[in-house]
């Protein structure tokens, strides 16, 4: 029952050389890369301004006015004053992006402040707080920014308090929406019993999760703080001359933008590539921080799982089966780590039949189910191997298309959550005609027909009302029944049923587990069930098969089975689960834990944990082997039968 | 087992919701809890069973201060919860802990387990660096994990490993009353009976008592000395673990055992039977349980009924007009 280090130490230590840092996923974007490249490049020549060989950037001289670049001295020329623009340039840029930094840390200080505080205190104070943000935002930034300075007088520094403030809304609403979220969550009332105060709380359990977001909102608006500044100046009312910096030279030039073209196009598109390099470094910053995308969410799959097969098996599918899988191989390929979800499955059904796939979490009993009509997510998953025959044609070799005809009509799916498997926005009846519609060319006057007939058959009381509700009208157990209904609706061959009834309470579990049942013998659809329940199983099921780290361990007609468990994994996994009506019973736990994917042991992957484990079930390959009537078991040392309740 | 009561409950209810918009408009209420009335003794688990949106997690906040009821009285060993909760939340916490249903969602994952772990140290019992040490390496000890997991992140861990550091949590206060809100539904069963035998364990070594709220009757069963079975916001059957069990007096109880799936026994539920709940912004009048009811009359939509005792069983109370007599469940 103790989890020593051991076996988690070398599942992180791979985990870290898989998944790549933040900074190596940064400079794999070539886009913000270049931009950080310039970025840096720009802010050392400004830094370095004052030890440049530079004329003075103030200094006029009207003898050598408008002169054009690549002039005598002066590089880029000079303006009407006969100031040398690449001097003016780099202190313009100094001041630019000093007021445009500084701006953004203001803003971001106290627009933070604002959100964290309204969205964790709620009620009076959220309200207050934000109707005075929505204040500063119902006037028109550039005019809000404008009446702050003429307030104030025009000048650089008032020039930054304009804009710092201006922009406090922008930190202000993102933080609160994310400080909502975050402090309603269990983490908070945990670390509120912990004796934590308010403050602590805030500034040390939500703060380290908002930071994220704060640098992510600063990188993408630095540069539109630059173009707030230049924007102030060359309207005159931010740096104030001599002093140079980009805007006002801007100003400057536009004059004379047709006499002397230079003087106004050079600081312009200093601009833009100041702002460009921040912007393009800051979409950088967010695609690496965003927990969004780096759960990988905006990665789009394919429509299929990708199938490359190493080898396929020669074996013919049987004439009695609907399904013949044989040799199923799936993998995930993330980063340099190869996991083998499922490794070698063979399984079977024939028409009618319930087949239960028991196991527990990370098994691979779903990643089966879902190679099947090549669901498991491309990249990163792949079908290296096996075949999948769905009367007689294999499912890993039809064309993209013949798939798409398969799915949702010969086999179908129920899952686990029916709450996300319907679409919130269209009512059921929508969704039970789109899905009849979708295979088969009739009227959508008859589709109803057909939708209503569905919602009967699934036992829906009114069925021409419920029609009209949409998924969050109805209670768990109804959401399920439109979903059982959903995949009878083309009359499928084969229902894959992942997990059905988890979210449910017994009562209404134990109703649709019968009405599965009765549904499966009127329509003779054969059933895939995945679960974790011993319990759930031998509700429904005819036949049984245990997983355990990717493979079968055990199959067999499931009373056989749960009498008279071989595995010594089956065995346990029975044993631990509480009986009703048998309080006394003391729950035997399987000490350990389940090895990882990614680095499976030679021979028997139970091994570690089984108390019957001797040095053979180490040394290689354990084949499924036959063990009476209708029966296999991957176990060189297989219980005796009747000693699994001993 | 010493008699007197560690806990008591008086007629609690909460509310959510009501109240009048700017426009004198009533808001629709849910009252999520209403009349609870319930006491734990020093040393015993009391098991509290119910469908989701029965109440049962918001009892249990009530009970650990996390929310106030709107009506009724929660005594913790002689002194009033509520007002404490208020006055001084961590004089409670210290004394009553929780243990959250999603073991990782309930862990910052910006924290160690080790900074995690030290917050009550810290803040409720006011440690020095070397007593918290000390009872890190215990509580670490206690609930099986190695004392290297200290310095990881949430994340590194799986449900059952998580699932303990919150049991961990709980503990590290020295609490007298722990609330297990759920606390094994989101492992798998192999890990669910690691979590139940550690718990197991740790309540005799430390003399803890527990509330165990859970919706599997199973687990229910075998940690518990005493259950409460809930419906729609109020108790329906309360008694000892082993005569509710094996003589349920409830039709709700009884519908409850018969349910759930046992491996090698099949389902006896008809497929189309009723088994949706009333509508909580709109409580049907009496008996909640009426429209499901198999033995419902016109008697139970007069009024609620009260919570009353099963003959020859003062402390197995059940609240129905027309109990199941003297019949074992299927």
């Amino acid at each position: 029952m103790s989890d020593t280090a051991a076996p988690a130490m070398p599942a992180r230590k791979k985990r870290g050389g898989g998944r790549p840092s933040a900074l190596r996923l940064l400079l794999n974007n070539t886009l913000a890369t270049t931009g950080l490249l310039v970025l840096v490049l720009i802010i050392l020549i400004a830094l370095a301004a004052p030890f440049l060989p530079l004329p003075d950037p103030d200094v006029t001289a009207p003898a050598d006015r408008l002169l054009r670049p690549l002039a005598d001295g002066h590089l880029l020329g000079t303006d009407a004053l006969g100031r040398d623009i690449l001097s003016r340039l780099i202190w313009g840029a100094r001041v630019s992006l000093a007021v445009g930094i500084s701006a953004t840390l203001i803003a971001a200080f106290f627009g933070s402040l604002i959100g964290l505080v309204a969205g964790y205190a709620g009620g009076r104070v959220d309200a207050l707080l934000m109707r005075g943000i929505d204040m500063v935002m119902a006037f028109p930034y550039i005019l809000l920014a404008l009446a702050i300075v003429a307030a104030l007088g025009p000048g650089l520094l008032n020039a930054l308090y304009a804009i710092a403030v201006v922009n406090i809304p922008f930190f202000a609403r993102n933080i609160r929406g994310i400080t909502i979220g975050l402090s309603r969550r269990e983490f908070v009332d945990a670390a509120r019993l912990s004796g934590k105060s308010n403050a602590r709380i805030l500034f040390g359990e939500v703060l380290p999760n908002v930071l994220p977001i704060i640098i992510i909102t600063m990188s993408t608006t630095i540069g539109w703080m630059i173009l707030e500044t230049a924007g102030l100046s060359f309207l005159g009312l931010g740096a104030q001359p001599p002093q140079a910096d980009l805007g006002s030279m801007l100003g400057d030039g536009r004059k004379i933008l047709f006499t002397a073209p230079h003087v106004s196009i050079i600081p312009g598109l200093m601009i833009f590539v100041l702002v460009m390099s921040i912007n393009l470094f800051g979409d950088g910053v967010r695609d690496v921080l965003d927990p969004r995308l780096k759960s990988g969410a905006l990665t789009r799959p394919v429509a299929r799982t990708a199938v490359e097969r190493a080898r396929v098996p020669e074996r013919q599918p049987h004439k009695d089966n609907v399904l013949d899988v044989v040799d199923l191989n799936t993998q995930f390929h993330i980063g340099s780590s190869v996991y083998r979800a499922v490794g070698g499955v063979d399984l079977h059904l024939k028409q009618g039949e319930c087949l239960g796939i028991v196991g527990e979490s990370g098994s691979g009993k779903s990643v089966t189910a879902m190679s099947l009509m090549g669901l498991v997510p491309t990249p990163p998953g792949r079908i290296t191997g096996g075949a999948a025959w769905l009367e007689g044609e294999d499912l890993f070799a039809v064309s993209d298309e013949r798939i798409r005809q398969l799915r949702g009509a010969d086999v179908s799916h129920v899952f686990q959550d029916p709450l996300s498997t319907l679409h919130p926005l269209f009512t059921v009846g929508d969704q039970l005609t789109e899905a009849i519609m979708a295979h088969r060319p009739i009227k959508r006057s008859d589709a109803d027909k057909r939708a209503e007939e569905l919602l009967r058959l699934v036992r829906i009381t009114n069925p021409t009302e419920r029609l009209k509700v949409y998924p969050h009208e109805l209670s768990g157990g109804m959401r399920q029944r439109i979903c059982i209904a959903m995949a009878l609706a083309n009359d499928a061959k084969i229902i894959i049923a992942d997990e059905p009834t988890t979210a449910l309470d017994v009562t209404v579990q134990a109703q649709i587990l019968s009405l599965l049942d009765t549904l499966r013998r009127e329509s003779n659809a054969a059933i895939l069930f995945i679960t974790h329940d011993f319990g759930v199983v031998s509700a429904v099921c005819d036949r049984v098969a245990v997983m355990y780290a990717g493979r079968i361990v055990e199959t067999g007609r499931t009373q056989d089975v749960l009498e008279n468990p071989a595995h010594p994994y089956t065995g346990k996994l029975i044993d631990c689960v509480p009986v009703l009506g048998q309080p006394e019973r003391r729950l035997d736990a399987i000490e350990g834990r389940p090895p990882v994917v990614d680095n499976l042991p030679a021979g028997c992957a139970f091994a570690d944990r089984c108390p019957r484990a001797q040095a053979d079930c180490r040394a290689g390959e354990i084949t499924l082997s036959p063990f009476g009537e209708d029966r296999a078991v991957r176990c060189l040392h297989p219980l005796e039968r009747g000693a699994a309740h001993a | 087992m010493p008699e007197a009561a560690l806990l008591q409950i008086d007629n609690a209810e909460r509310v959510f919701g009501g109240g009048r918009t700017l426009f004198g408009r009533r808001l629709p209420a849910v009252h999520a809890v209403q009349g609870i009335s319930l006491d734990v003794k020093k040393g015993e688990t009391l098991g509290v069973v119910g469908e989701s949106g029965c109440g049962k997690s918001t009892l249990a906040r009530l009970i650990v201060g996390l929310d106030r009821p709107t009506a009724g009285s929660i005594t913790f060993d002689g002194r009033d919860l509520v007002a404490e909760a208020r006055s001084d939340p961590q004089k409670l916490a210290r004394r009553v802990q929780y243990v959250f249903q999603d073991p990782v969602a309930s862990l910052n994952p910006r924290k160690t387990i080790r900074s995690i772990l030290e917050a009550p140290l810290r803040h409720l019992l006011g440690l020095d660096k070397a007593a918290r040490a000390a009872r890190l390496k215990e509580l670490m000890e206690a609930v099986n994990l190695a004392p290297e997991f200290l310095d990881r992140y949430p994340h590194e861990f799986s449900g059952g490993q998580a699932q303990r550091i919150g049991i961990a949590r709980a503990l590290a206060a020295d609490p007298e009353l722990i609330v297990l809100d759920e606390p094994v539904s989101a492992l798998d069963v192999s890990v669910q009976a690691q979590v139940l035998n550690i718990l197991d364990g740790l309540k005799a070594r430390f003399g803890l008592t527990y509330v165990f709220i859970s919706h599997d009757l199973s687990v229910v069963e075998s940690v518990s000395d005493r259950v409460a079975v809930m419906y729609f916001g109020r108790i329906a059957e309360i008694g000892p673990a082993k005569q509710i069990f094996a003589e349920p007096r409830h039709p709700y109880t009884h519908l409850l055992l018969s349910s759930a799936p046992t491996p090698g026994k099949r389902s006896l539920i008809p497929e189309d039977a009723n088994t949706e709940l009333p509508d909580p912004y709109a409580p049907p009048p009496g008996c909640a349980f009426h429209a499901r009811c198999p033995r419902g009359t016109d008697t139970c939509l007069a009024a609620h009924p009260p919570l009353e005792p099963a003959p020859g069983q003062p402390s197995h109370l059940t609240a129905c007009y027309h109990p199941i007599e003297g019949a074992g469940h299927a």
